[in-house]
């Protein structure tokens, strides 16, 4: 049995990555990835005694802008844009600004109190009270979003595939692009159902605050939704059963879950890993939820996220479906000169 | 119109699924595609059916949607009712009057009873003449069948053949897989495949009459190489014998065909 056992092992070969190489990889990345400790905090120092209070700041403050012209409104609009996780406004009643949504920056900043200004007030903007569920309640909603489109929309093409059932849409006058579309159609619809549900139970039940534009968060979940779905899609082109389709899909969530900011800072990251939570769909649908959520961010401020979701979309979903046309769908035979 | 393929060549990348196969399917006929495992009736019936193989050699098919196709993993969705799945099919080509079609079909195939049934919990038998249903549905003028006999049991089977016989009555022109040679003879034409290339190709009568030597049954067994079991009995082949106007089984010139293919015999 055992015998058995490490000879279907031995020509499983992407089993055997699973089991040997993934968890050496993880433990590399999340090793560089899992940090709590923030040691760059981007800042922004305003107000007359900007210089000053600049060289007095712990380094771990990491100036991001430094103009003595700059007012109270300019530090909470870069916070509200992102543009710094920290504020401080110097002059005759000096104000220190901190960005609630990134907890552990938040935390950060507030422990380092020592090398701020004198007689400093602060005030935590977007989440007061560092909610955990305030920050994570919008970027669980990717989460969930990414595991439908890549677990279950994989899934259900690759059973479609192992029952036969592909080949023998072949042979019906549905075209491979009315497959595809059929395929995708009720994932999107039910993963749709299910944004509106996580979010309306976070509000409901978490007192998350929504703050900023609907239009915006259903833009945003829209182009989201094909991007994962693109992967799931994906996924099955290059899965021969269920079970390697699962696989691949824990490849795609596990680093999303890690890297991409939702638990840990980017900003706390090794540059050697950090570079990978950029190239992470989820990295940008966090930013754009927790903006739209907590801080009301406006277009421009998104812009970035949403520039970068659209070529991901573009890119993932346009691959998926020229391999699923490729591989997968059903096509009619092609006749090569005899 | 008849269908089918002119030396037609199929290859997985070094490995020639099927090498030139000549075989026409006529309307109101049936024709059996006989072989052992790998000898290339699948891919005979995928390409049939108008799958996408690549392949040399010329199809003749009917327009898209005029064909009729179970694939030999059933081609069911086991969380569908049967009615479910004859209303998908219908969606899918199109039909508007096919109500009563379906009830007719699912009378012919005692399936009436379980139409709200899930196709995961039909037997296998079921399931098959479910498969047979759907792609009976839209009188297919080409109807593929691959095995879909195969693991059925023998009351399933006349069902099923009763079916098939239905669709040929009805001009369509029938083709399927089997390994079952007693099947094979019911067919108007057999097609005796083995690695991909054509042993033999005609009626019963004719695949059989072209077999050389004869066969005889004894309770011993003969020459290792030229016999083989039925039932408690052996039959044995010499290749040199003279035949007298005995009959010869389908299933004779067909082992025989293959021990000549294999070259075991000489």
């Amino acid at each position: 049995m055992i015998l058995k056992e490490f000879r279907q092992m031995r020509r499983d070969r992407r089993t055997v990555a699973l089991m040997v190489g993934l968890p050496l990889v993880m433990l590399i990345i999340f090793g560089y990835a899992a940090r709590f400790d923030v040691t760059e905090i981007e800042t922004a120092v305003l107000g007359p005694g900007a210089d000053i209070a600049a060289a007095q700041l712990d380094d771990a403050f990491t100036i991001v802008k430094q103009d003595p012209a700059g007012t109270d409104a300019d530090a909470r609009t870069m916070l509200a844009d992102s543009e710094a996780a920290v504020a401080i406004v110097t002059g005759a009643d000096p104000k220190l600004y901190v960005d609630g949504t990134e907890l552990f920056i938040a935390q950060s900043a507030l422990r380092r109190g020592d090398s701020l200004p004198a007689g400093v007030q602060g005030e935590i903007l977007f989440n007061p009270e560092l909610s955990t569920s305030a920050v994570m309640v919008p970027s669980l909603i990717g989460l969930i979003l990414l595991f439908i489109g890549t677990v279950i929309t994989s899934l259900g093409v690759v059973r479609e595939r192992e029952q036969g059932t592909l080949e023998q849409l072949a042979v019906t006058p549905l075209r491979p692009i009315d497959v595809i579309i059929g395929k995708i159609a009720p994932y999107f619809a039910v993963a749709l159902i299910d944004m509106i549900i996580i979010t309306l139970t976070g509000i409901l039940i978490f007192n998350v605050p929504f703050r900023g534009s609907l239009f915006l968060f259903a833009v945003f979940g829209f182009i989201y939704l094909f991007v994962v779905l693109g992967f799931g899609v994906l996924i099955s082109t290059v899965s021969r059963s269920q079970g390697e389709a699962i696989q691949l899909a824990i490849m795609v969530l596990l680093p999303q879950v890690m890297l991409s900011g939702m638990i840990f800072p980017l900003k706390s990251m090794a540059a050697g890993v950090r570079w990978i939570g950029y190239l992470l769909p989820l990295t940008y649908f966090v930013q754009a939820m927790r903006g739209i959520f907590l801080k009301a961010s406006s277009f421009g401020a998104l812009l970035t996220p949403l520039i970068v979701l659209t070529v991901m979309a573009v890119a993932v979903f346009g691959l998926a479906v020229w391999r699923f046309r490729r591989d997968v769908a059903p096509q009619t035979a092609k006749a090569v000169a005899s | 119109m008849t269908w089918g393929a002119t030396d037609l060549t199929v290859t997985y990348g070094e490995t020639a699924a099927l090498s030139a196969v000549t075989v026409e399917c006529v309307p109101g006929e049936i024709l059996a595609v006989v072989g052992g495992d790998g000898a290339g009736k699948s891919t005979l019936l995928k390409a049939l059916a108008g799958i996408g193989v690549l392949h040399q050699g010329t199809l003749t098919l009917p327009a898209r949607g005029l064909t009729g196709y179970v694939p030999s993993e059933g081609g069911i969705y086991r969380d569908l009712t049967i009615n479910e799945h004859l209303d998908f099919v219908s969606n899918a080509y199109g039909l508007s009057d096919w109500r009563a079609r379906a009830a007719d079909l699912l009378a012919r195939t005692d399936l009436a009873d379980f139409s709200d049934r899930l196709a995961g919990k039909l037997s296998g038998g079921q399931r098959r003449k479910l498969g047979a249903a759907m792609a009976l549905l839209p009188r297919p003028e080409l109807l593929v069948l691959d095995e879909v006999t195969t693991g059925v049991d023998p009351v399933s089977r006349m069902g099923l053949w009763r079916l098939i016989a239905g669709a040929a009555a009805e001009g369509a022109a029938v083709v399927f897989a089997t390994s079952y040679l007693d099947e094979a003879e019911r067919a108007g034409t057999v097609l005796l495949l083995h690695d991909g290339r054509v042993l033999a190709a005609g009626s019963p009568a004719e695949v059989a009459a072209a077999m050389p030597g004869t066969v005889t049954e004894s309770d011993q067994r003969g020459a290792p190489e030229r016999s083989w079991p039925r039932g408690r009995r052996w039959r044995d082949w010499d290749p040199n014998g003279v035949r007298t106007g005995e009959r010869v089984s389908l299933e004779d010139a067909a082992i025989v065909a293959e021990l000549i293919a294999t070259g075991e015999a000489s």
